[in-house]
Order: structure tokens, then C-alpha cells, then sequence
């Protein structure tokens, strides 16, 4: 495939082709919409754990501070009709095609106003009109479902993809061989995108993995191209999904792609992150992709006026959301046995 | 009318579910090109081709994770697990997928599949080949669940079954593959939540599932000659739903209930029932409440002692004479 006219076709329909630089093959457009969506992501996840310190947000949260350009870079090469699958560590995904703010903090606060109400939960976002069609917190289970969805497309003549997000250590559990093997042979549409962030959960992924890579390495024991990339530009994620993609969409099957990244915090809200080397965070935050993307932005001419508007808007949403949040209801009683039947009840005798 | 196997009618059940809608497929391990190692399915690959009628690798856990998901954007999977006893490698979409993901997600997403699976003994396979697990999928809140016991039923069964929104566990019995029995000419839909009685009858109910409603039947024919006992005889057919009523009337008539369970005894499906009727029936009772099962053992393979294990019809018209005696 030939990378550069690929994505200038795909430049050529994007809005601010015409007000880009010289050899801007993503556009200013593209850029300040992924710009925006990261800054969404990143201050969300911060209030949803300040949100927790106050105990305004309950149970777990898992967050991807740190990871933001792999949601944001693949989302915005999707398009409608395009399925995200997502893992417990969810909320940058469903954020990035496009679910309301209020939305998700509502969930992970646990209000009537949530995504699904209270009934999921952190892990389990799922907003099916923006293709979101769940987060998996049984790691590696979505691989298998993500390959079904694909197959419908497929079935139907249909040039929609699945895309299946998965963090490193879920390439040590079956389900990704299995779902990686039957992709391959079915020649599914299906983009496998997994979220190296160097630990499976505690323990250093390199400790426990027999390969280097633990996704694109045994991807090419599957047949598929061993891509790695880095997951903190959300330029290159965005390039690398658009031709995964178009590979998909024109029925050539299935790829994975292992994104390098990090995440900021712990594995999940309890987890201080202590096991991590002195020194290695510091030298992460050096390359998050937030600020690199803002600095990439004043480089393509953005102005910094332009930035502090996005900043400031972006402040103010999570604010707004927050707010809203806090006077929404808590989940009244009658929904408890909704939608455990598609009668809507729960009713399991006569 | 024909005389159909039980093994026949699973194909003709999924053949006429694929010709109503082209939306049904059918997949899993030698299904297509083999026909299944039951040979339940042969034909139906040069039917209806190998975009609908796929063969899978041995993946268990690929099969019920792209039932779901094709399930949850439209489709009408029907996935095979070739023993029931397999489920438990792929217990998590069972458990944790098929049943949660309409309630978690607050009614956005549903799984309409059916998942058949050959279950039970007789067969002298062992302890890893013979299981009757139907408890295992009775347990999760969210699942609907299903063991035909005739040629009939299976067609019926599966019918409704495909046609339900929900997901169904189809337990098939693979000592019945052989078995025969009048099936109607054109289509046949069954409702699933329905108990039938198949011998009425006065002095006891006596609940079965799958293979246990034919020794059930046996038993109540020895205990009517032997004994003038006048045993009714329910085939439960469904588990979930659980058709609660016909049992509680049978039991307000006879006012003594008995289970015959091939699942080994903890948490057996009879278990259920008998908390149900000990609760709101008690009153109409004139004696114990009385669970034959499998004893709670690994099964066996020599033909000998799985014939011992399994509930027999002399067991069952023991059990049910000196209860009724005492």
C-alpha cells in the first residue's frame, strides 16, 4: 500500500486542507479536532480522580492519562458505522468517538445521568450510537467479539470495521490468539490495536512475555505485518489507523498495530505505581502527547491565542460536566432489573 | 408426518430457520465439511454454502466471542460447542459476555444467539465427554436454556430458540441422536417456557429433562403395572424460563414431587424447583421432597459403572414406590 496517497486522499476530504502548511498531510482541522479530543480525554480523567478523592467517584477507575493519542489518533480516522471495542481501561475510547462528557463522568460517579445509568460502570462504557459497543473487563473477551462484528460487516457487504483496542498484557491470554488465528483465516475487517504501555497491570510486561513485542510479534506468527509505532504522536496513530483502515475496508483482512506508550498513573486507582524505576516516568512525561501535540500545533502556524481558546473551552465543558454530575440523581430503584431479558424485565419463571 | 432421529431433526431445525432468514448462520468445529461429529448437521453446508455453514479452528472461545458479536450488529448466529462439557473453556462468554452485556450496557446491546451443545452421558466417553451441565448456564441471571428431549422438540425448540432475542444454551443429548420420533410435515415453532406433561397421572409428579423423560416414562409404566401407582410424568423441556405453573398444578394434584437429574447432585437443576414447590406449594404436599440424581461423582467410562451412575428406571421406580410407601 502506498502510504502517501493514501492519506492525501484522505487529506483531500478533511476540512483545513486548504489552510495547511506545506506538507501537512493531516490538516489544521484534523489536528485542532484532535487536539481538542486529547485535552477532553486528559482533563475528564483528571476530574474523575479528583472526583474520587472527594468519593464522588466510586468503585474502580482505570485511567489512560498518558495514552491519550492512540484513542484520539484512532478515532478520528474512524468513521460512523466504524465499532470500537474497548477494555476496563475505556473511558479515553468512548470519549474519542465522541460520547458526551457528562456522559461518562456520570457513570464513573454512578448517577441516572451515566452512559448506561449506573448498571456498568467504569469498565463497562458503552454508548452503541457512537459504535462504542462496550468495554470489556474480562481481558482479551472482546478480541473474539470484535472478529463477530467484523464478520457481520463482512457478511452483509458492508465496509465497516471493527477496531479492538487491548493493553500489552492481554497478548498472553488465548482469546488473542484465537481471535488473531480465526481474523486471519476469515480475513476479517477487523484492526487489533494494542496499547503498550510497558506494564500488565503491576508486573513489567517484559518480565512475563517471551518476544519483545507481545502483540506484533505474535501477529506475525499469524500472518499479519509486525507494525510498531509511537503511540504518544497522535500524528503517526492517526496515519497508521487510516491505512489499517483502508486495508480493512477494501477487504484485504485484519492487522494489528502495538502502539508504545505509558501510562501516568497507576494500573488502576488503587495502584500508586510504585514498582515503576526512578526516573522512568520522568522521562515519559517528557514525551506526553499532549504538550508535544500543542508544541506541534504553534509549529504548523496555530496561534497560541487559538490554543488557550481550546484550553479554556475544554476547562469549561469538564467544569460544566462536573457540575451536572453532582446535581444528577442517583439511580432510582426500578431500573435494578430492567434489561436483563429483551422484554425489558428480568422475569425468569412464570 | 415423517419419522425423523433426534440427530436428523437438528438439521432440519437449522435448515429451516436459514431458509426463513437469511440472517442465520451456523458455525463451529467440523460442522460444514463434516457435518458434525454427530453427523447432525450433514447438508446443510451444500444447502445453503460456506458463507452461512462455516467450519471453525479449535477455538472455542473465538466461536462464542463471534457469536456474540455478530449477534450484537444483526446477525443470527447459531454457534455449536461440539461436547457441552467444552464450555468450560469458554465459560467467560457464557458467564461473564452473552448474559451481562444487555443489562451493563442499560439496553443498548442485546445477543440474540443460540449456542447447541451436545450434553450428557451414554455414550462411554468419560468424565470430560459425558457431563450434563445444564446447571453450569442455569445459574447466570440473563440466559435462557433449553433441553429437547424428541425429534419434535428440537425442531420446535430451536426454532423459538433462533427466533429469541435473548441468548439460548440448546442442550442437546447425544444419546439421543439416534432416537426416533413423528414429526410434522412444514414449520414448526414451539414457544420456549413450556413444561409438557407426557403421562398424566394422579399419585405423584415426576419431573425429567433430555434423556432422563424416557426412564421417567419407563418407571412410571413399571410402578402403574407393578404397583397401581399412577405416576405424571413432566418433561421440563425449559429451565429458563421455568415453566413454574404446570409444576405447581401437577404438584397441588398429586401432592408429591420427585426430580430425575442426570447433573450430579450440588446445585442440580431439581435443587431449584424443589425450593420453589417446599415454598410456595408446602401445604399441598403428603410427603418429602425427592431429588434422584447422579450421585456428585466425575462420571465414570466403563459402560458398566456409568450404567450403575446414572439414574436407571429401576432406581426411579424404587425411589418413587417406597416414598410413596413410607
Amino acid at each position: 500500500m502506498n502510504e502517501t496517497s493514501t492519506n492525501s486522499d484522505a487529506a483531500r476530504r478533511r476540512p483545513g486542507r486548504r489552510r495547511a502548511k506545506p506538507n501537512d498531510d493531516i490538516g489544521e482541522g484534523l489536528r485542532l479536532r484532535m487536539f481538542r479530543s486529547m485535552l477532553e480525554i486528559r482533563h475528564s480523567e483528571q476530574r474523575a480522580y479528583d472526583l474520587f478523592l472527594e468519593n464522588l467517584v466510586k468503585g474502580t477507575s482505570h485511567l489512560s492519562l498518558g495514552q491519550e493519542a492512540v484513542a484520539v489518533g484512532f478515532a478520528t480516522a474512524m468513521r460512523p458505522g466504524d465499532l470500537s471495542f474497548c477494555t476496563y481501561r475505556g473511558h479515553a475510547h468512548t470519549l474519542a468517538r465522541g460520547v458526551p462528557v457528562e456522559k461518562v463522568l456520570g457513570e464513573l460517579m454512578q448517577r441516572d445521568n451515566g452512559l448506561m445509568r449506573g448498571k456498568g460502570g467504569s469498565m463497562h462504557l458503552t454508548s452503541a450510537e457512537h459504535g462504542v459497543m462496550g468495554s470489556y473487563a474480562i481481558v482479551g473477551a472482546h478480541m473474539p467479539i470484535a472478529c463477530g462484528a467484523a464478520w457481520r460487516a463482512q457478511y452483509k457487504g458492508r465496509d465497516d470495521v471493527a477496531v479492538c483496542f487491548f493493553g500489552d498484557g492481554t497478548a498472553n491470554i488465548g482469546a488473542f490468539h484465537e481471535a488473531l488465528n480465526l481474523a486471519a483465516v476469515w480475513k476479517l475487517p477487523v484492526v487489533f490495536v494494542c496499547e503498550n504501555n510497558l506494564y500488565m497491570e503491576y508486573t513489567p510486561i517484559a518480565e512475563v512475555t517471551a518476544v519483545e513485542h507481545p502483540a506484533a510479534d505474535r501477529a506475525v506468527a499469524y500472518g499479519l505485518d509486525k507494525i510498531v509505532i509511537d503511540g504518544n504522536d497522535a500524528d503517526e496513530v492517526y496515519r497508521t489507523a487510516h491505512l489499517a483502515l483502508a486495508q480493512a475496508r477494501a477487504g484485504h483482512g485484519p492487522s494489528l498495530i502495538e502502539c508504545m506508550t505509558y501510562r501516568h498513573s497507576g494500573h488502576s486507582r488503587a495502584d500508586p505505581g510504585h514498582y515503576r524505576p526512578k526516573g522512568e516516568l520522568e522521562e515519559w512525561l517528557k514525551r506526553d502527547p499532549i504538550p508535544l501535540y500543542r508544541e506541534r500545533l504553534l509549529q504548523f502556524g496555530v496561534t497560541e491565542n487559538a490554543i488557550v481558546g481550546i484550553e479554556d473551552d475544554v476547562r469549561r465543558l469538564v467544569d460544566e460536566a462536573t457540575e451536572a454530575c453532582k446535581a444528577a440523581p442517583m439511580p432510582p430503584a426500578e431500573i435494578l432489573t430492567t434489561d436483563v431479558y429483551a422484554d425489558g424485565g428480568w422475569a425468569w419463571r412464570n | 408426518m415423517a419419522e425423523l432421529t433426534y440427530r436428523d431433526a437438528v438439521a432440519r431445525g437449522i435448515a429451516q430457520e436459514m431458509e426463513r432468514d437469511p440472517d442465520v448462520v451456523f458455525f463451529g468445529e467440523d460442522v460444514a465439511a463434516a457435518g458434525g461429529v454427530f453427523k447432525a448437521t450433514v447438508g446443510l453446508l451444500d444447502r445453503f454454502g460456506p458463507k452461512r455453514v462455516r467450519d471453525t479452528p479449535i477455538s472455542e472461545q473465538a466461536i462464542m466471542g463471534a457469536a456474540m458479536g455478530a449477534a450484537m450488529t444483526g446477525l443470527k448466529p447459531i454457534a455449536e460447542i461440539m461436547f457441552s462439557d467444552f464450555i468450560a473453556v469458554c465459560y467467560d462468554y457464557i458467564a461473564n459476555q452473552f448474559p451481562k452485556s444487555r443489562y451493563m450496557s442499560n439496553g443498548q446491546l442485546g445477543c440474540p444467539l443460540v449456542v447447541r451443545t451436545a450434553n450428557g452421558a451414554g455414550v462411554r466417553f468419560g468424565a470430560q465427554h459425558s457431563q450434563s451441565v445444564e446447571n453450569w448456564a442455569m445459574a447466570i441471571p440473563g440466559l435462557k436454556v433449553v433441553a429437547p428431549s424428541t425429534p419434535l422438540d428440537v425442531i420446535g425448540l430451536l426454532a423459538a430458540a433462533v427466533r429469541d432475542p435473548d441468548p439460548v444454551i440448546f442442550f442437546e443429548h447425544k444419546s439421543l441422536y439416534p432416537t426416533k420420533g413423528d414429526v410434522p410435515d412444514g414449520e414448526i415453532v414451539d414457544t420456549l417456557g413450556s413444561a409438557r406433561i407426557v403421562r398424566p397421572g394422579n399419585d405423584a409428579t415426576i419431573l425429567a429433562l433430555a434423556l432422563m423423560v424416557s426412564r421417567a416414562l419407563a418407571a412410571a409404566d413399571r410402578l402403574q403395572a407393578e404397583h397401581g401407582i399412577d405416576c405424571e410424568v413432566i418433561d421440563v423441556r425449559s429451565l429458563v424460563p421455568l415453566d413454574t405453573q404446570t409444576i405447581l398444578g401437577s404438584v397441588a394434584r398429586t401432592g408429591h414431587l420427585f426430580t430425575v437429574e442426570e447433573n450430579p447432585r450440588l446445585c442440580g437443576w431439581g435443587a431449584e424447583i424443589m425450593s420453589i414447590v417446599a415454598d410456595e406449594a408446602f401445604y399441598d404436599l403428603d410427603g418429602p421432597l425427592v431429588r434422584i440424581t447422579t450421585p456428585h461423582v466425575p462420571l465414570p467410562a466403563a459402560d458398566a459403572l456409568e450404567d450403575m451412575i446414572l439414574p436407571s428406571v429401576d432406581r426411579i421406580a424404587e425411589r418413587v414406590r417406597q416414598t410413596l410407601e413410607s
